[in-house]
């Protein structure tokens, strides 16, 4: 039987019930009574500071107004006008720093209505009957190629197919959905509900997913722009952030999100090998993910390592607090100079730093951690695609996601702005529209 | 301590709290335990005439209003009067009586409207050593369709006639019960007074319909998809209660009637508050009903601790001091003008105050960048809805200009001096101030 204790990287270090329990529900659905009860905190602000708040901006005293009227339905179907993965949002979106961060019971009390998990409670009870709440308007005869099925992509696809217009939707990986089926915490979107809420929503009609497919291999951007009418790309970050450290490529080292991907595709956990000792480098949302659930699959130590201050984390403190509840220890102010170990990793050894000005400095000063397995988490990049203009490295666009090519639009990760799901769905939802009203002139 | 005995009619009770004529009150068993709880007195459930007992519905009877969280605001009632036996009544409260000599017990009685059939059950009741009867002049359903309850109660001459034959066949105090099913209620005051009863009390239930069920199409309570109005009480009919305890109050032909105040007493303040009204005790219904016996508890406390925390040493230290406050419209002083103050560092900015006052009331409040809310003087008119709305207590107040001061609305001088409407040259009948 192998434990937490057991050397170097094994599988099985918890038990079947136990890593069960372990990647369920982050926060459990609220049931009807405690979800009126929520609702009911919400003040009906005159010009909402949540609403303004949500990258997507729904209504939300609205809808929560209707689930305390009873209509969680209405509630739902109130989110998905805005946002079509409201679903995934609800799971995933960093609220603390959204839409609960500016609810006024935050000021009066520190204490948020619960926007997200009364959000939740609404969308799921529309998708419990896996209805689709929209209907399709008249075909309009025009063609537009989607490039990704992440939330971008998706949000795009769907609200262009809602205004009449046919989408092929192409995605490099086997499966749609993005970061949401091979990124999002385990925790954040349990029992499969990355794929359900895709089979959900291309219940619209009129949208022809292509799996297998990669834009710069299998298609190109000059074919997709003569066959169709317009493109929008939405591919999100395919590539990681290199890490120049010795020892680099020893086994045991691994990028964060592959990790991640890994463990969200396991269909048994148990199968899973994870080190006793891993440290996680990185300070960001990917970086608290990998780190968290390391811990919950058994490992005994796992530490993150952060090269900067703690305040300067991209993870909220909310996460940060999250992956201390878990166990995670969050070492900061340290940069990893050499990986050891021979053959597979045994340490790391990480320098202290200390912030001038902005600028980072060494001290010299040096420590070495037991690891067997070190994760990369420090940012994913853009493969740019062969055309259109990039800004700091991604696809630049207007406002409404126009790019510098003619006829093709871009949105979510792949673009400028926050990486988050919430966004990709706005940036794609705003680029259907505009697309919708550049080929209807 | 504050000395919470009541001396109400010459029937004295350890605590102003009486259990009101209803299902907490029907029988023995629950009798004993509202005393041992602590209930300073109990009107027992209405007695109907002698002979076979009134039938009750046998599906729900009643029906709820809910707050947040469910919490009962209201309920209305389709029960009627005792559907038990009279003589098991009287035989239970006379052995309550007996054992239990220093709480109050009233007999609540509700016959036909003639004279033999009150003749007739005014001895019997006498008998159990009861300290009182009060006259059932208020269940708005069921009852009233056979000429009794609020059918009498809505008829002052009826009540004038009832309550005089009481007086004549029973020498305890008569207390009678009036219904605010009525546009006035001072009519059924008066007449109950002029056939001599010792005390009033109020409000019964009011009649309502509390929701109507959106598949059958059926008003609740649901009796085989049929509804009829019940009677409503609990928490809600607070303000139409002590209204109509204030009326009789201050009626010159009225003033200085015991008054026994009932409707949607819940707490130790809301008991303060109907005996600072006038009345000489409180009774409760709902509150019993929705959080048991022990409810009283809390009033008993809150009360002695309230009145300890203002030093009035017994119940007639406060009674009535708000009688002489409850006036009529025209003597409002109208040169009291007050402006609404938004405390910045209270402000959770909500904006509920600027959508009330923006949409709905004078446009007096200015919305600055940053949400940041002010009331504009020249446009309020202190009509309080921002401060109603509000959510955060004290966070609006009102601010009196002091006399002198120009109000920035109309752009006249506030005048030190009281002037209301009786006085005020917009008004054809005015009568010059003296
Ligand atoms: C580990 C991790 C955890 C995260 N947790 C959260 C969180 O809790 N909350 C939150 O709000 N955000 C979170 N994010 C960020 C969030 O997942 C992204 O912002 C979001 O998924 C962006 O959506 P997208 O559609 O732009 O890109 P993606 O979700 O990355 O989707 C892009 C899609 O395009 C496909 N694709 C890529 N290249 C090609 C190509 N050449 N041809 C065809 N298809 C291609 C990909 O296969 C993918 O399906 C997390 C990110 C990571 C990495
Ligand atoms: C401040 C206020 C002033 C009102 N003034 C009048 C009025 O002048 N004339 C009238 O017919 N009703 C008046 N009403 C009654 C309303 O029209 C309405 O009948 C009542 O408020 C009940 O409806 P609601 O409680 O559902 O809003 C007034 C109500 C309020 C709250
Ligand atoms: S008191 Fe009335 S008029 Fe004055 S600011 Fe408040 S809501 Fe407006």
């Amino acid at each position: 039987m192998t434990s937490p204790l057991t050397p170097g990287l094994a599988a099985g270090r918890l038990d079947t019930e136990t890593l069960a329990r372990n990647f369920d529900d982050l926060h459990a659905p609220y049931d009807a009574h405690e979800a009126r009860v929520a609702a009911d905190r919400c003040y009906f602000c005159h010009d909402a500071p949540c609403t303004i708040a949500c990258p997507t901006e729904i209504d939300i005293p609205l809808f929560i107004r209707q689930i305390a009227t009873g209509q969680p339905e209405a509630a739902g179907r109130t989110i998905f006008e805005q946002n079509i993965l409201g679903g995934i949002c609800a799971r995933v979106c960093p609220t603390e720093t959204l839409c609960e961060e500016a609810c006024v019971r935050m000021t009066a009390e520190e204490k948020p209505v619960e926007i997200g998990r009364l959000q939740r409670y609404a969308t799921d009870s529309v998708m419990a009957r896996q209805d689709h709440p929209f209907a399709r308007a008249a075909e309009t005869g025009k063609r537009i190629a989607v490039v990704g099925a992440g939330p971008a992509g998706l949000s795009c696809a769907h609200r262009l197919a809602m205004k009449g217009h046919s989408v092929d939707l192409f995605d490099a990986k086997p499966k749609p959905g993005g970061l949401n089926e091979y990124g999002i915490a385990t925790y954040k979107a349990t029992n499969g509900f990355a794929g359900r809420e895709v089979d959900w929503l291309m219940q619209i009609g009129g949208i022809t997913l292509h799996t297998g497919k990669a834009l710069g291999t299998d298609l190109s951007l000059d074919t997709l722009t003569a066959e169709y009418d317009a493109v929008f790309l939405g591919m999100g970050l395919g590539a990681v952030n290199a890490l120049t450290c010795d020892g680099n490529d020893r086994e045991g080292v691994a990028d964060a999100v592959d990790f991640i991907a890994e463990l969200r595709q396991a269909s048994d956990l148990t199968t899973l090998p994870i080190g006793r000792n891993v440290v996680v480098i990185g300070g960001g949302m990917t970086a608290v993910d990998a780190a968290v659930q390391a811990k919950l699959l058994g490992a005994q130590n796992v530490t993150l390592a952060y090269r900067r201050s703690r305040a300067r984390m991209g993870a909220s403190e909310y996460e940060q607090d999250l992956a201390a509840s878990k166990g995670v220890t969050i070492l900061t102010n340290v940069v990893p100079v050499a990986i050891h170990g021979n053959g597979a990793v045994r340490e790391i050894e990480l320098e202290y730093t200390v912030e001038d000005g902005g600028t980072l400095q060494g001290t010299g000063e040096t420590v070495r951690l037991p690891a067997d397995q070190i994760f990369r988490a420090i940012g994913q990049t853009l493969v740019a695609p062969q055309g259109p203009e990039l800004e700091r490295g991604k696809i630049k666009v207007t406002e409404t996601g126009r790019t510098s090519m003619e006829g093709v639009w871009a949105g979510g990760d792949c673009t400028p702005g926050e990486d988050l799901t919430v966004v990709a769905v706005a940036e794609g939802r705003d680029a259907a529209e505009d697309i919708h009203a550049a080929l209807m002139r | 301590m504050a000395d919470l005995t009541t001396n109400f009619l010459g029937i004295s009770s350890p605590n102003p709290f009486w259990l009101a004529s209803a299902p907490p009150t029907d029988k023995e068993y629950n009798v004993r335990r509202a005393f041992d709880a602590g209930w300073g007195g109990v009107v027992w459930k209405t007695l109907g005439a002698e002979g076979p007992p009134v039938v009750n519905v046998n599906g729900p009877r009643y029906g709820v209003i809910y707050g947040a969280d469910r919490r009962v605001l209201g309920i209305n009632n389709i029960e009627l009067i005792t559907d038990r036996p009279l003589e098991t009544n009287l035989e239970e409260m006379a052995r309550v009586k007996a054992d239990y000599p220093d709480r109050a017990l009233i007999a609540s009685i509700m016959v036909p409207c003639d004279e033999a059939s009150w003749k007739a059950i005014l001895p019997r009741v006498a008998e159990t050593g009861c300290d009182g009867i009060e006259l059932n002049f208020g269940c708005p359903h069921g009852m009233s369709e056979r000429g009794m309850g609020a059918a009498v109660g809505q008829v002052p001459e009826y009540i004038e006639m009832v309550t005089r034959w009481c007086k004549q066949y029973y020498d305890k105090p008569v207390i009678v019960k009036l219904t605010p099913n009525i546009t006035d209620i001072r009519y059924p005051a008066r007449a109950a007074k002029n056939g001599g009863a010792d005390a009033v009390s109020l409000i019964n239930t009011i009649s309502s319909i509390t929701s109507v069920n959106l598949d059958d199409f059926s008003p609740e309570p649901s009796i085989d998809g049929k509804g009829s109005h019940g009677g409503y009480c609990g928490p809600a009919v607070k303000p139409i209660a002590m209204n109509m305890v204030a009326e009789i109050a201050r009626d010159p032909e009225t003033h200085g009637l015991p008054i026994s105040g009932i409707g949607g007493v819940t707490t130790w303040r809301d008991a303060a508050e109907f005996i600072s009204l006038g009345c000489g005790n409180v009774q409760v219904c709902t509150a019993a009903m929705t959080y048991g016996f022990k409810i009283v508890e809390e009033m008993k406390r809150g009360l002695s601790e309230w009145m300890d925390q203002k030093g009035y040493a017994s119940i007639d230290d406060f009674k009535g001091r708000a009688v002489p406050n409850v006036t009529d419209w025209q003597y409002l002083n109208l040169n009291y003008i007050t402006k609404a103050r938004i405390d910045q560092e209270a402000c959770i900015k909500c904006g509920r105050c600027y959508a009330a006052c923006e949409d709905t009331s004078h446009q007096a409040i200015w919305m600055h960048e940053g949400r940041v809310f002010e009331v504009n003087d020249a446009e309020c008119v202190a009509c309080n809805l921002c401060i109603d709305v509000c959510p955060v207590e004290n966070c609006i107040t009102m601010e009196r200009l002091a006399p002198g001061t120009i109000d920035p609305r109309t752009g006249r001088e506030v005048p030190a001096e009281y002037g209301n409407w009786t006085q005020h040259p917009n008004n054809p009948m005015a009568k010059a101030a003296e």
